[in-house]
């Protein structure tokens, strides 16, 4: 080997390992993606999360229903008409009367107080919008929730109770003013079919063959 | 023979053969019988080594755990009863574990409680405090993981509340929650994941931090009760004349700690384990129900201040992210108390009384907010939260100033007390 030092390009030097560096961190970057995919819902979590069909025509009038879609409870809830004719009464007690700030599909956005597609029935996530307990039901002023504590005053118009953190939601799932929770109830998207089968997790019911 | 490298041992037997190929004897005096440790060491600083027993204790048991444990929704509560009913002294090792989660997070807090008193975070031990912080934030992601594992109904809307957190983030919110979960809900995969994180990752990433954590601290060497530097006055051989060597004084005197300890620690798993409710929820009793929320969701207390910020602070603008924030920015404000404290003094002995007034402020509205977090959100309690959570961050947020305007004491030359 000769003695000479020879003169080191290091401006080509760094450029190489800079190239070298880069390449390998575009490199991981890739080969992270399977890694990170792999936490996303599994084809069978998607299988298992299909829509549901539920038969509104058998609850009375008064009556709730708890459904589970996709590991989640849907309350499938069917009006007194007293109270739905007294839901546009307290809108001035709401945090979000329209629904503006809250989550639904477009339909029931539009559909004003009743938030539904038929009034009668409402059908609405069991899962508080604070930090997602399940809320319970009483839907005639008298009702009581035997819930330790749960003061609802004498004007309570009827609707959801959450007992982790004292949201209070109106009979079409609509936050009261100054609760823990910031937004309404969320409504899946859902159609109602003939005879009042209502399938949860679509938005156009399903066509029946006549 | 070729020459052995300059810094391999010279002994002969069986010591001597391994010292030249691993640094055996070197690394145990640097670390152990040579590391110089001050001498006026108190009560307080019992803990550090304590967390150390615990963090052994939830490992080993941790292990025999997983071997009669199941990692799924349908079988992992059954298989909990299985290892506290049919497996032989299953019982047993699932309480050293359960209890040494909550004593893991008593000793540790006291330990950082120390370091408040002593100054022990200023500097040169920054670095040594940020790992101690990092250890705390993975600790706490471990207990949380490990209380879902269970699959008692507290479990699962445990990890309801905690994982629906990220969805107050904006734009990604929703999106992040279900990769977290790997479902449309809290489920199978969830708890799959949870248990490999738990098990695996976690312990791995806090063995790591452990060893940079004891290692930072003997390169930087510990401080005392007067937060004064024992290597300004040194002996001829340059050992600092108010230091001992670790080995044996502070082990034989760590020892005398950990036996008082484990006294205590095997009092609780023998006769109350659950500890009134405290460290094991009696809802967390009845199987996970995704469709019954139980009718209060307190976290385990070791978490409670943080969960009472939380629900302190109403939602507004459409959106609660403000309590995540104000929670999460509790956690974040610690890693900055190395910078925070501008006194001229680290010890609380010579700081003046402005300082203590804030740290017993300090400490007293941690635990009130502590009892906030078990307590519903009703009558007294939110209002107290909030006032509690204003004097957490006063602590904090005000230090630069309230440290430099405070009057200080003379700080002694050498360390005080009869040693």
């Amino acid at each position: 080997m000769s003695d000479e030092v020879e003169e080191v390009d290091h401006s080509r030097r760094r450029l190489l390992t800079a190239a070298t560096v880069g390449t390998g961190v575009i490199g991981a970057a890739f080969a992270a993606i399977p890694f990170l995919a792999s936490w996303k819902p599994s084809t069978r979590a998607k299988a298992l999360g299909a829509p549901v069909e539920v038969d509104a025509s058998k609850l009375e009038a008064g009556q709730m229903l708890k459904v589970v879609w996709r590991g989640q409870a849907v309350f499938v809830v069917r009006r007194v008409k007293a109270a739905v004719d007294q839901l546009g009464g307290h809108d001035a007690m709401l945090a979000d009367p329209a629904s503006i700030d809250s989550t639904q599909p477009d339909y029931i956005k539009a559909s004003g107080a009743a938030r539904a597609r038929n009034p009668e029935y409402w059908v609405g996530l069991a899962v508080c919008t604070h930090l997602g307990c399940s809320p319970l039901g009483a839907f005639a002023p008298n009702d009581s929730f035997q819930v330790v504590g749960a003061d609802l005053g004498a004007n309570w118009p009827g609707g959801f109770y959450c007992p982790c953190h004292g949201s209070k939601y109106d009979l079409s799932g609509r936050v009261f003013k100054s609760m823990p929770a910031p937004k309404n109830l969320a409504v899946p998207p859902y159609a109602i079919g003939a005879n009042s089968r209502i399938v949860i997790g679509v938005d156009d019911a399903p066509k029946t063959v006549s | 023979m070729a020459a052995a490298p300059e810094s391999a041992g010279t002994g002969k037997g069986l010591i001597g053969w391994i010292d030249q190929r691993f640094p055996l004897t070197k690394l145990w005096k640097e670390q152990v019988s040579e590391y110089y440790a001050p001498k006026n060491f108190n009560i307080w600083y019992y803990f550090g080594v304590l967390s150390l027993v615990v963090l052994v204790n939830q490992l080993v048991t941790g292990i025999f755990l997983t071997m009669s444990y199941k990692p799924s929704a349908a079988e992992a509560f059954a298989s909990v009863e299985y290892i506290m009913r049919d497996v032989e002294w299953g019982w047993l090792i699932r309480y050293m574990h359960s209890t040494g989660a909550s004593a893991f997070f008593i000793v540790v807090y006291l330990h950082m409680f120390r370091a408040l008193l002593y100054g022990s975070a200023r500097k040169p031990r920054e670095l040594l405090w940020i790992f101690g912080v990092l250890i705390y934030v993975l600790l706490m992601a471990e207990a949380f993981m490990g209380y879902v594992l269970p699959w008692g109904n507290m479990s699962y809307w445990g990890a309801q509340v905690i994982v629906s957190l990220f969805s107050s983030l904006p734009v990604i919110g929703a999106t992040l929650v279900e990769w977290i979960r790997g479902d449309y809900n809290i489920a199978d995969p969830t708890l799959n994941r949870f248990f490999a994180l738990h098990v695996a990752a976690l312990p791995l990433a806090l063995i790591f931090l452990v060893v940079a954590h004891l290692m930072a601290l003997h390169e930087v060497g510990s401080n005392n009760p007067d937060g004064i530097d024992i290597h300004k006055y040194q002996d001829a051989k340059g050992h600092p004349l108010d230091g001992v060597p670790f080995h044996p004084y502070y082990t034989v005197k760590d020892s005398v700690g950990i036996a008082a300890f484990l006294l205590i620690f095997a009092a609780v798993i023998f006769f109350a384990p659950n500890f009134f409710g405290l460290f094991l929820e009696s809802n967390n009793f009845e199987p996970a129900n995704p469709l019954q929320t139980p009718p209060d969701i307190t976290p385990v207390w070791y978490f409670t201040p943080f969960y009472a910020m939380l629900r302190a602070v109403p939602s507004a603008f459409g959106t609660q992210v403000w309590g995540v924030l104000v929670m999460g920015g509790a956690i974040v404000v610690l890693f900055f108390v190395p910078w925070l404290d501008k006194s001229p003094v680290r010890s609380i002995r010579y700081k003046g009384p402005i300082y203590k007034i804030m740290l017993a402020l300090f400490s007293v509205s941690f635990i009130i907010l502590a009892v906030c977090g078990m307590n519903p959100p009703s009558g007294i309690y939110p209002l107290l939260a909030r006032v509690c959570t204003a004097i957490y961050f006063a602590f904090f947020l005000l230090m630069p100033w309230y440290t430099k305007i405070d009057s200080v004491k003379p700080v002694p030359e050498r360390v005080t007390g009869h040693a």
